[in-house]
């Protein structure tokens, strides 16, 4: 039971994690059909753009409270911004040229992307692991039995709460604003979007934007979570990420959020019962089972053919 | 109307199509049409299948760039716009032409009042800061929205879709979608309103109801109408001006009467060889 727990905990961590970098998947795809492959190195540059800033603002885990508060909002706000740029510059250098063209260009394009971005960053930062010493520590000790104690650490609160917290607010923005009306107008039908007066281009880049937002906060997340990253994070998590967008039913924003914690749920208990070398496997063989029995995933609607 | 008395798509028009060709590849939908449409008239564009009806509408709308010509829409303030150079949302968004299709397009998974809030997304989108000030919750936003909701309703009312607002548009039935495409078009505020066959597949009830419509936004609305209708009693019963096309050509040019009575037209629409013109038109004075 405790162990029980302590996995538990451990997996929604992670799966709030996947789920951030999947709701840019799923919004990009939603509104413009195609899978965004370079979205995984966003997040990777997202963690990096957090780590220069955080040396460079030198605080640590010695840090007073107020300050180290205030020093991580202003290293959230910085990589979002920047990582946002990066983000938009993508979509308006590889795939806006391409969006009249057959459809598996911008898919090309997106490979090639990523490739330049994992690169890029090998180039300027150096191909070795760049570790970060903890800078958020303690926690809570919720049970204790037997010796064995189920620890529920400050890092993982702020994660799960940052998660919920922005998960909640870009609901909203989808669900109530200007942007997010005219983001699901786009998704219906761009053309007549277009004749009534939405900047179709903008709207597109903004999803763009928001999606390279949240995998920024992704990333500063998995930094101070794992303490570790390198130029090659963005892959695995990118995958893992897209996985659970698709089990999520790609195109939905609930989908995504369900989907990533799911598969941050499946890895953990995997690893904790079986082994961790086959955690991988396990998440992919349930993708595929699920795809199987419900083949536009967990939230997602069928698509349903125009006539 | 006397001889002497000038036309209004003589003296004011909205819109000047001039010299318009549309070619794609060897094949020339439209050849040379020039027309021009009158500020507050319901101007009709009429001819047989295949006459590029369609295609003149496409390219006022900015869906095809013109092979030669120039469209020019004049503003009541003065300020003109040459549509064939604006890129397709300015031309909702600064020219103001708003139009609906044959084929209804509307955003079906969508609540009835949103397809008519995205309509007015650019006033939205200014009032809310881009959605950020939106966010925190500004005044402006809350009182554009409240505005915008407002308009929507308005238009619903006009077009007895009140009761309907928040079911998802592609669950109306037929007549109420054609009429809905109408609100949102209006929602943006148009100067020109383009509408593609708005009485296809009505009922005569529903044609009539329809025309009514039209007459009462044109009264009150202070905007031109384009349309294009194979229905001819609507056509003839709500048109101020008709323009023929056959084999994207104009062949005639005027009032209802004087649209009715033109051998061309009604050899165009008989499918009557061009040596028989004046056979039927000697028929048609006797």
């Amino acid at each position: 039971m405790e162990y029980f727990l302590q996995q538990l905990i451990n997996g929604v961590t992670l799966g709030s994690i996947y789920g951030l970098i999947a709701i840019g998947y799923t919004m990009v795809y939603g509104i413009i059909g195609m899978i965004n492959f370079a979205h995984g190195d966003i997040f990777m540059v997202g963690a990096f753009i957090a780590l220069i800033f955080i040396i460079a603002l030198g605080f640590t885990a010695g840090t007073s409270f107020i300050l180290l508060v205030l020093a991580l909002m202003l290293v959230l706000v910085i990589a979002m911004v920047l990582t946002s740029i990066w983000g938009w510059t993508v979509e308006r250098l590889a795939y806006r040229p391409l969006r009249e063209s057959f459809r598996l260009a911008p898919l090309i394009t997106a490979i090639g992307m990523s490739i330049v971005l994992q690169n890029l960053v090998q180039i300027l930062q150096g191909a070795r692991v760049k570790p970060l010493q903890p800078i958020i520590t303690g926690g809570y000790v919720i049970m204790e039995k037997d010796g064995f104690v189920v620890n529920l650490s400050n890092i993982q609160i702020l994660i799960v709460v940052t998660t919920v917290i922005l998960m909640a607010v870009f609901s909203l923005i989808i669900a109530r604003t200007e942007l997010g009306r005219a983001q699901r107008a786009c998704e219906q039908d761009r053309v007549m979007a277009a004749l009534v007066g939405v900047n179709v281009d903008r709207t597109i880049s903004l999803t763009f934007v928001i999606g390279a937002a949240l995998a920024a906060v992704a990333g500063l997340m998995y930094l101070l979570y794992y303490g570790v990253i390198d130029f090659y994070i963005g892959f695995v998590a990118g995958i893992k990420a897209f996985t659970a967008a698709v089990l999520g039913g790609i195109g939905s924003l609930p989908g995504a959020m369900l989907g990533g914690m799911t598969i941050g749920l499946i890895e953990t208990f995997w690893s904790a019962y079986f082994t961790v070398e086959y955690k991988d496997v396990a998440a992919f063989s349930i993708l595929a089972i699920v795809l199987i029995f419900l083949p536009s995933g967990l939230l997602g609607k069928p698509e349903v053919e125009k006539v | 109307m006397s001889e002497g008395e000038t036309r209004a798509w003589e003296r004011a028009p909205v819109l000047t199509v001039e010299h318009l060709t549309m070619r794609f590849g060897g094949l020339v939908a439209v050849h040379d049409l020039s027309f021009t449409a009158g500020r507050g008239d319901i101007t009709a564009l009429i001819g047989p299948n295949g006459a590029g009806k369609t295609t003149v509408f496409n390219c006022i709308t900015g869906f095809y760039k013109p092979s030669e010509g120039m469209i020019t829409l004049a503003h009541p303030d003065g300020s003109t716009f040459l549509l064939e150079r604006l890129d397709d949302y300015r031309i909702a968004s600064k020219a103001h032409v708003a139009r609906t299709f044959q084929n209804i397009r509307l955003f079906s998974g969508m609540s009835v009042l949103e397809n008519l809030l995205v309509a007015q997304h650019n006033r939205l989108m200014r009032a809310s800061g881009f959605t950020f000030a939106g966010i925190i919750g500004l005044g402006t936003f809350r009182r554009a929205e409240e505005k915008a909701v407002e308009l929507a309703k308005y238009w619903l009312e006009r077009t007895g879709l009140l009761e309907r607002a928040d079911d998802a548009a592609g669950d109306l039935p037929y007549g109420d979608q054609r009429r809905l495409e109408i609100a949102r078009a209006m929602c943006t505020q148009p100067v020109l309103l383009c509408l593609d066959e708005p009485a296809a597949g009505l009922n005569p009830r529903e044609s009539h109801e329809l025309n009514q419509l039209l007459l009462s936004i044109r009264e009150s609305e202070n905007i031109s109408i384009l349309l294009i209708e194979h229905d001819m009693g609507v056509v003839m019963e709500i048109s101020d001006h008709i323009i023929v096309l056959d084999y994207g050509e104009k062949i005639a040019d005027g009032t209802p009467q004087q649209v009715r009575t033109d051998p061309a037209v009604i050899a165009a629409y008989l499918g009557v060889e061009d040596e028989e013109v004046e056979a039927v038109e000697k028929e048609i004075l006797q």
